[in-house]
């Protein structure tokens, strides 16, 4: 019962918002709704935890093999935990912004929303593609209608890019399903698949190219500055707090089961691939002067470090990337709150117009560091039990020769991390204030109070990373030994 | 059988009611009744209650798949009808003949769908063109209807010399007109003969549904037609023909699919290529829609083949899903004054219902989840999956499919990110009504495609 009502009220209240013409009403509603998500995942992680809440299965398509299967393992609490902390994050950060026909755009945002849990519930391949699908068409909408200058251009480059992402997958899942033994888009059957070597390979690059495009990973990348700076600041939260957590979810459950060879065969070169996406986001981080592209950087380093570790394929990086997903998607919302603000308030993003902020502004700069700082992974921030999972297991992994310099290498992003986090801190919040900066206002208190919950996390789990640890230490178990091929090589 | 003589007798009804009618609305009741008791005596069949019996020497056969067929049609043509007819009023002065041509078309389709004869067949065609190529020229003061009608008379006469042609030498070969007892045969390599005549009848099918390479007189006459009647002809004939084409090669050829298997294939991909790319460097919303419509054409070629039981059933909700939305989308055309992607500049600020109603259109003939248009590509696709190894058809088809999106999604930008300022168009409740109707159909056959395919055993 919970994941279906986790898809169906954002779906339904989505849909409702479509008619409330208020603009102050619809915020509300939206506002309702996302609190009601909320505490039905909540709900579902702690006190409906037996099986029969925790999944739904329906007949649908049932001649094409496909039926309506939505369950809440251990990643998907995870998962649709962040989603529903999100929205209310997002709602509350950007009360004050406006937007034409207001009750569009939440209903759009619902949209997405039921999409994305969607996503993360599916257990049966063909819903999957379904609801991927679904969460793209509402962002299409979100970032051409509201988005910035160019914004029609960038996000149909957005578009066609995950569009034939999600093609490519399309024939991967119909190519599975033509071989597997049952004729069911099942994932239980997806994962007794059986086919050559070749073909898995076939497959493994099919799907890849799909979540490539999603997470992004280098040379996949390129929409996701250009989207980013031009989307809605709220869908720009939602694109990059959870959306692209779609990708990094994919590959953990459809892909490194799914085929476990070609996981171990191209494992090496995607590591490759996403590592010198971390250095090469991270190089360019330094070099921007616009807030938003920085963070949309920063993004594709901190995603890179996921993908590389879920290829260690062992538990510690497993668990690592499990928690990384929830803390990196609070983190980033955290990021844009306030690059939000600023963008509101001076109607510029460029770092050398701003400067000496700390002064005026007090509460802004201190919950902008301690967010700055968890970005950076720094110990007792939510970041570093999650970087520090992945580093482990990227470092003792046993699949791959060369862990020792992945290792080394992903670790340089980190001091650059470093230099391209604590300068901007230092340009925009530090140093003398101009004309344009002796304006500021402090964070009012709606912002605060999403800034101040998501400094409360970032402690929390910072401390007791436990709590979330424990929600997914099966799930990836199971998967690890899914995707662990010695048992094949030992029958032989 | 219900609906061969009923929809004939209609037509005739038609032609009369033009002399005792004066009234166009009065014309126009008449027709869409008629309309309704044609469809709702094919429904009647479908149940198995047949109003004539008459023995037509196993030469016709209305089995479940004509018959759901012909539903598909009718419907679809009953929608058609709420939502154009009132616009087919600006097209001439014969309004009782326009309704009644169509009905006459109604009756090939019947034909089309459910013979087992190869002269059932060419009957069929015939009734169906040469309505056809009145309603292509029925603009008679506009160059451009004249034009496309001859030459779509001209070229639509030679390909039908070519069934025909093709027809003789299957008779020459076999000595019989029955689809069912050409395939049967046992020698290890069939005749010259025969597969000459094949080939000759895959080409002029090929011409019928618009297929590259024989899809030159396309654009040019569903530019040239009123837009009312491109309509119809793009979708529910296109559909027809379809029907026809499949059920015959699945009857008559079915053994011999590794002779043309290859070359339908290259068909295939001649014409999805062919359309999407064309289709790309359009100025005007019409002829896209031309193009579009020889895209699609490419994307019901998998059917054939792929040629199982996906790939019928498929085909099937290919015909629904795609007659639907581009009804929909060519009704919302005809209302607009400017036929360039422009001209739908702003559009969804001033008719927020008819842009929404024509984005879900457009959604679906992109293939996007959740609309009919998806299912209808997968069950395509899926089809060619399960037939062998054919992967890399598989592949051109879905890069094809997402070219089709450039195109398709013009127009959304137009209606929603851009602005204009056309002069206002107005369109009464009805047809908002009607086009609502229409986009739930799209998405109930996206979610729910079982509602429509299970008739087709139960």
């Amino acid at each position: 019962m919970v994941p279906l009502l986790l898809i169906l009220i954002p779906l339904l209240t989505g849909l409702t918002a479509f008619f409330i013409k208020n603009e102050k009403a619809v915020r509300s509603w939206v506002l309702l709704s996302s609190g009601l998500t909320l505490s039905i995942s909540l709900l579902g992680l702690t006190v409906l935890k037996e099986d029969k809440f925790l999944q739904f299965q329906c007949e649908w398509l049932q001649t094409l093999g496909s039926s309506f299967s939505v369950r809440l393992d251990g990643m998907g609490q995870l998962l649709c935990l962040l989603n529903a902390v999100a929205y209310p994050l997002i709602l509350l950060a950007t009360w004050n912004s406006s937007y034409k026909k207001s009750h569009n755009f939440f209903a759009l945002m619902l949209l997405a929303q039921a999409g994305m849990m969607g996503v993360f519930l599916a257990m049966d391949a063909l819903l999957f593609y379904f609801f991927w699908e679904l969460a793209l068409i509402p962002m299409y909408f979100l970032c051409s209608i509201w988005g910035g200058e160019k914004r029609i251009a960038v996000t149909f480059k957005f578009f066609i890019y995950t569009f034939v992402g999600s093609l490519l997958m399309l024939i991967g899942i119909l190519f599975i399903y033509s071989h597997s033994p049952s004729h069911s888009f099942d994932i239980a059957s997806f994962y007794e698949i059986h086919i050559s070597s070749k073909q898995q390979q076939l497959v493994f690059w099919l799907f890849f190219i799909a979540f490539a495009i999603k997470m992004p990973i280098f040379p996949f990348h390129t929409w996701q500055p250009d989207t980013y700076e031009q989307a809605p600041t709220a869908t720009t939260m939602v694109l990059s707090g959870v959306m692209v957590k779609m990708g990094v979810f994919g590959l953990i459950r459809w892909l490194l089961p799914v085929v476990p060879v070609a996981s171990y065969q191209w494992g090496d070169v995607i590591t490759t691939m996403a590592i010198i996406g971390m250095i090469y986001a991270s190089l360019i981080a330094i070099q921007q002067d616009d807030l938003k592209r920085l963070v949309a950087y920063s993004s594709i380093a901190h995603i890179g470090l996921m993908c590389a570790a879920i290829f260690a394929e062992n538990q510690s990086g497993m668990q690592g990337v499990m928690i990384q997903m929830f803390n990196h998607g609070i983190n980033i919302i955290g990021l844009w709150i306030v690059v939000e603000i600023i963008e509101r308030q001076f109607g510029t993003r460029k770092i050398s117009e701003l400067g000496g902020l700390a002064q005026k502004a007090p509460a802004m700069a201190l919950l902008f560091v301690i967010v700055a700082l968890a970005n950076l992974a720094l110990p007792l921030t939510n970041a570093f039990p999650g970087e520090f999972l992945m580093f482990n297991g990227l470092f003792n992994s046993l699949v791959t020769k060369y862990s020792v310099w992945f290792t080394a290498f992903a670790g340089i992003s980190i001091i650059l991390a470093a230099v391209y986090t604590l300068n901007m801190i230092r340009k925009v919040f530090y140093g003398n204030m101009n004309e344009l900066t002796a304006t500021v206002r402090d964070v009012r208190s709606n912002e605060k109070l999403a800034l101040g919950i998501i400094v409360i996390l970032i402690f929390c789990i910072g401390v007791y990373p436990q709590a979330l640890l424990n929600v997914t230490k099966e799930f990836s178990e199971a998967i690890v030994k899914k995707a662990d091929i010695l048992p094949l090589f030992r029958g032989h | 059988m219900n609906a061969l003589i009923v929809s004939a007798l209609l037509g005739v009804l038609m032609m009369f009611s033009g002399i005792l009618l004066k009234q166009k609305k009065a014309l126009r009741n008449v027709a869409i009744a008629g309309m309704v008791l044609l469809l709702m005596l094919n429904v009647l069949e479908m149940a198995g209650i047949v109003l004539f019996k008459i023995d037509t020497k196993g030469m016709m056969v209305f089995d479940r798949f004509a018959l759901l067929f012909t539903t598909i049609a009718f419907a679809s043509t009953l929608l058609y009808l709420l939502l154009s007819a009132r616009d087919m009023e600006k097209v001439g002065i014969n309004y009782a003949e326009y309704f009644a041509l169509i009905f006459f078309i109604l009756c090939g389709i019947t034909l089309t769908a459910s013979f087992k004869s190869l002269l059932i067949l060419f009957l069929g065609i015939e009734i169906i063109s040469i309505p056809l190529y009145i309603l292509t020229g029925s603009d008679k003061k506009n160059l451009k209807s004249n034009e496309a009608s001859l030459k779509y008379f001209l070229l639509g006469s030679f390909s039908t010399g070519l069934l025909l042609m093709g027809i003789a030498l299957i008779y020459g070969a076999r000595g019989t007109f029955y689809t069912n007892d050409i395939t049967v045969f046992t020698e290890a390599k069939p005749s010259a003969l025969i597969v000459a005549g094949m080939l000759l009848v895959l080409f002029s099918m090929s011409f019928k549904v618009s297929a590259a390479p024989f899809h030159f007189w396309t654009p040019d006459v569903y530019d040239g037609a009123p837009t009312v009647f491109t309509s119809f002809m793009a979708t529910i004939v296109k559909a027809a023909f379809f029907i026809a084409f499949i059920r015959l090669f699945d009857d008559a050829f079915g053994l011999l699919q590794s002779k043309w298997q290859l070359l339908v294939a290259i068909i295939t991909v001649a014409t999805l290529f062919i359309g999407n790319i064309t289709a790309v460097f359009q100025q005007s919303v019409k002829r896209m829609l031309a193009y579009s419509s020889i895209a699609q054409a490419g994307f019901m070629m998998l059917s054939l083949f792929a040629m199982n039981t996906d790939a019928k059933e498929g085909l099937l909700l290919y015909t629904a899903a795609y007659s639907l939305a581009t009804i929909g989308i060519f009704a919302v055309l005809i209302k607009m004054n400017d036929y360039s992607f422009d001209g739908f500049n702003g559009f969804a600020r001033q008719q927020p219902l008819l842009a929404a109603t024509t984005t879900i259109f457009l959604l679906s003939l992109a293939g996007i989840p959740l609309t009919g248009g998806f299912l209808a590509k997968f069950y395509m696709l899926k089809a060619v999956m399960i037939s062998g190894d054919h992967l890399w058809l598989v592949i051109v088809a879905i890069f094809m499919a997402a070219i089709s999106v450039y195109y398709y999604f013009r127009v959304i930008q137009a209606m929603y990110f851009k602005e204009g300022d056309s002069p206002p168009i107005e369109v009464s409740r009805g047809f908002k009504w009607t086009l609502v109707l229409l986009a739930a159909l799209v998405i109930l056959l996206g979610i729910f495609p079982s509602l429509l395919l299970n008739w087709l055993y139960f």
